[in-house]
């Protein structure tokens, strides 16, 4: 095995099992931000040793040893171990007990954690921070970067969540049915967020949300795994794995490349295997809803792509579906986009101007109306609203990429 | 775990009904009230007289201002409260939602502070 | 005659409950127990309460039947209500009295609200 494998073996495995272990311990004590303090330090050290010594048999157990010891040495963090160490020593010793049981040791809590980071008390604007800090064990100051604002500032937030959490006494539990669709929503919604965050930023500000897409992405395979009988969960894996397939292809070397001039060789077959496979799971439960909508577009694009011919009237009836799902200005725009790549620019434009109050500063909205315009001959159209879109955007290679096609018009 | 359900209601919607109205709404409560107390989850309630009719009171350097009530200027206005306790935060948003004030103003849930924490 | 104290508190105070700056809780809390212990003595006192922060707090709504809820107080206001008390008195004079005696009065302020007595109201 090579160096890097192990540590990538070790780091998942830690990762794995700290934020099995966060789960557990705030599900006992409903305190996220202690069940964090005790844990922090042996996952450090969990990512120092595993590489060099190989992953403990009961990595679980490892990290309860440490973080005990940690917190016995750590006079500091006097407060932290009162609070925590009947659960915790209670916890290692259960752990040590079963070492060799082949069953698993602990139960899952992550799935509670899940819904407690994306609880409706809680402010929709920090489910996804939370989870990113709670469940992958981020830090406050890498998430703050992702999200554009000061570590201070998103640290304070998190405190601010935690702590209602604890006070507020919001329990650590599977929603009751009548709740539970609503509230999964909220989870796959949360980490949908995380996905675009770093779908958005990957070539803007490369350092700042680097990997922001692949936890995302981990997170939604966790959900599935926890409730395989969700499908709008495996909508949302099956969807981020699509665009993910596209990475590499997404840019030469700084330039943006649309979907349609992509070469398809650059994609990754076993991210769109997986997302094929996830998405037909998807659909034998028969509970369609927006992210396998979604999932569905992309998968039309990408076959189509792939085969050389795409079935755009098949994707304006996706997007119909979806429009009526879940309505969108984004939605609005792509469907007519898709009526104009049909060869209907005369349609798209009647859709377009449908939605030109509520779409004024989207940039996709005066792209599309910039191809539909040139489509019909209506240059001088066209070019105004490249023009627009230029201003709009904020992603410098996207600008550029509006700029040539202003320049094409002459 | 106790909680404070603040009922925030507007004053003149409730001023403006008629008898056969006022009676419905008094029901309402009453057998909100009588379910909470079934359930075992009531501590208190106590419905208040129109914000107009209390005061408030500043002492700041022992100086002390009276001033027409309410203080928060909302068209919702603080119309009464239940103290309930229950095993969490989601049984406590379910009580709230059953709350007839929920339909028409705003009930906040607010955790008691057991100060000894 | 029953009244409802409604504490409304400043931002400094609240903030105060939650310092790990020594003696800051101490300062806060101790006029706060002077009060209550002299209500009690005078045997005015019906029920009180202190509530958690408002950050803590959650508002439900239900509209449409469909049950909104959101993170946070009611109020967006500098004062928060951060307790109550429910005292019975024998007139509105002594009730502002108490009011003007309650620890939120030197830094936020407090809301006197008459407790409805619901046979009167017939």
């Amino acid at each position: 095995m090579r160096a890097e494998d192990s540590y990538t073996l070790a780091a998942e495995t830690a990762r794995t099992s700290y934020s099995r272990l966060v789960a557990i311990l705030a599900a006992r004590t409903r305190d996220v931000a202690l069940a964090e303090d005790a844990l922090a330090g042996a996952f450090q050290a969990a990512l120092e040793h595993w590489p060099k010594s190989g992953v403990p048999t009961s990595p679980e157990a490892w990290l309860l040893t440490t973080a005990r010891r940690t917190l016995i040495d750590g006079a500091r963090h006097e407060a932290v171990r009162e609070r925590v160490m009947p659960d915790l020593t209670m916890m290692t010793e259960e752990a040590h007990r079963l070492r060799d049981a082949s069953e698993e040791l602990f139960p899952d809590e992550r799935l509670k954690l899940l819904f407690v980071c994306a609880h409706p008390a809680i402010a929709p604007s920090i489910h996804t921070a939370l989870m990113l800090q709670s469940v992958l064990g981020l830090e406050a100051t890498h998430i703050a970067k992702a999200f554009v604002v000061a570590p201070a500032t998103m640290g304070q937030r998190l405190v601010r969540a935690k702590r209602k959490i604890k006070a507020a006494q919001i329990p650590f539990i599977i929603p009751e049915k009548d709740q539970l669709t609503p509230r999964i929503t909220a989870v796959l919604e949360a980490i949908y967020v995380a996905f675009s965050t770093g779908w958005d930023e990957a070539f803007t500000e490369a350092s700042k949300s680097a990997g922001l897409a692949d936890e995302a992405i981990w997170l939604a395979r966790l959900v599935v795994q926890l409730l395989p009988e969700n499908a709008e969960a495996k909508g949302l894996l099956a969807l981020m794995l699509y665009a993910q397939s596209r990475k590499s292809a997404r840019r030469n070397q700084a330039a943006y490349i649309p979907l349609a001039e992509q070469d398809t060789s650059l994609w990754d077959r076993t991210l769109i295997a997986e997302a094929e496979t996830a998405l037909r799971a998807a659909s034998t439960l028969s509970e369609p809803g927006r992210f396998q909508l979604e999932a569905a577009i992309q998968s039309a694009h990408i076959s189509g792509l792939l085969q050389g011919s795409v079935n755009w009237p098949a994707i304006i009836l996706l997007y119909e579906r979806l429009i009526r799902t879940a309505p969108s200005i984004g939605a609005q725009v792509a469907q007519a986009s898709a009526v104009a790549m049909a060869g209907r620019a005369d349609d798209a434009a009647r859709l377009l101007e449908g939605i030109s109050e509520q779409a004024g500063t989207y940039q996709p909205y005066w792209a599309a109306i910039a191809y539909v315009e040139r489509s019909r001959g209506n240059y001088e159209d066209a070019r105004t609203a490249y023009a627009r879109a230029r201003e709009l955007c904020t992603d410098p290679a996207v600008t550029e990429w509006l700029a040539g096609k202003l320049a094409e018009l002459g | 775990m106790q909680y404070m359900l603040a009922l925030y209601e507007d004053e003149n919607v409730f001023m403006n009904l008629n008898e056969a109205e006022m009676g419905e709404l008094m029901g309402a409560y009453n057998a909100y009230t009588t379910s909470l107390q079934e359930a075992g989850a009531f501590v208190a309630g106590e419905p208040l007289e129109p914000s107009a009719t209390g005061a408030i009171i500043r002492n700041h350097n022992n100086t002390m201002q009276v001033q027409d009530g309410p203080f928060v200027e909302a068209k919702e206005h603080l119309g009464g409260f239940y103290l309930i306790d229950v095993p969490d935060l989601d049984a406590a948003l379910d009580w709230a939602a059953q709350c007839p004030c929920a339909s028409t103003g705003t009930v906040e849930v607010r955790p008691i502070w057991n100060i000894g924490d | 005659m029953q009244y409802m104290i409604v504490a409304a508190e400043s931002e400094e105070d609240m903030a105060a409950r939650k310092s790990t700056e020594p003696g800051a809780f101490e300062a806060y809390m101790g006029p706060w127990f002077k009060y209550s212990t002299e209500m009690q003595e005078a045997g005015v006192t019906l029920s009180g309460n202190a509530l958690e922060t408002p950050d803590t707090a959650t508002c439900v709504r239900v509209r449409d039947g469909k049950r909104q809820v959101q993170d946070g107080p009611f109020a967006d206001t500098k004062e928060q209500l951060g307790g109550y008390f429910i005292i019975d008195v024998p007139s509105f004079e002594a009730t502002k009295e108490w009011a003007a005696k309650c620890p939120a009065a030197a830094t936020g302020l407090v809301e006197l609200r008459k407790v409805a007595t619901l046979e009167e109201e017939k």
